[in-house]
């Protein structure tokens, strides 16, 4: 069960992480995206996953458990190679629903003071 | 491109999910979950037999979403994963990704996405917006 006092916190990683192009053309070729001069929709996951992974576990959840509920992505502009972001999660809520606790985590990733994407993710702890 | 048309049924396209896919998606994304991987694990914890990433799903979706004006046009993205894609060994599993245009407001316009495997809807309410 998830610490109450941990929603509404944000954790912001003290590593910042860079994108290389390797990153991205390797996430573009898995989908089959021609377009490798900027990040597809999604390539953000690859950064924020980690981050609200570690987030999750330090927090006491079980990860093994977690089953991807809903994702959502807001992108200001797209990612591109050579850029240095910095990732902050919050625990926006957790709830518990029959056993399984739910909980939501929002990530953004600035690069310097531009907030560039955001994503939400619904994560489920099955009991 | 062509002009879009609220209202508008964009051409579906397919995708090919298997194993390989799986560790690749995996590699990229950096989700090692063993349930995208590894057989006797995702039967462990109960599931049918190995499943997709429920993101690279909806990477694939995002994939289409991109065809339409381009990767660098896509400003919102989202879904719900409601059902798995089970991807047996040595088998090429078929996903489905069609779109519809709801509306075009202020130069943008919204997309819903729909991803079948099996004859069985994977993303709910999947939807984008797209910057014309």
């Amino acid at each position: 069960m998830l610490n109450p006092d941990l929603v509404g916190r944000t954790f912001t990683s003290a590593d910042s992480v860079s994108v290389t192009q390797e990153s991205i053309t390797k996430f573009a070729n898995v989908i089959g995206e021609p377009n490798t001069l900027v990040a597809p929709p999604t390539f953000a996951i690859s950064i924020t996953l980690d981050q609200s992974q570690k987030l999750l576990q330090e927090s006491g959840l079980d990860w093994t458990r977690v089953v991807h509920g809903d994702q959502r992505f807001e992108i200001s502009r797209p990612i591109v190679a050579g850029e240095v972001f910095i990732c902050s999660s919050t625990i926006e809520s957790a709830r518990n629903v029959a056993g399984n606790e739910i909980v939501s985590v929002r990530s953004d990733l600035h690069s310097g003071a531009q907030l560039v994407v955001s994503t939400w993710s619904t994560l489920v702890v099955r009991a | 491109m062509n002009q879009l048309i609220a209202g508008q049924e964009l051409t579906a396209e397919n995708f090919k999910i298997n194993r390989q896919l799986l560790i690749a998606y995996a590699d990229a994304s950096g989700d090692q979950n063993p349930i995208h991987q590894d057989e006797a694990f995702a039967k462990s914890v109960g599931l049918p037999d190995v499943i997709a990433h429920g993101m690279l799903t909806m990477a694939l979706a995002g994939k289409y979403l991109s065809a339409i004006a381009g990767s660098e046009k896509v400003i919102s993205f989202s879904a719900k994963f409601i059902k798995p894609v089970v991807v047996p060994a040595d088998t090429d599993v078929n996903l489905t990704i069609s779109g519809k245009v709801v509306e075009i407001v202020e130069g943008q316009a919204k997309i819903e996405l729909t991803a079948i495997y099996n004859e069985i809807k994977v993303l709910g309410m999947a939807k984008g917006v797209i910057r014309l």
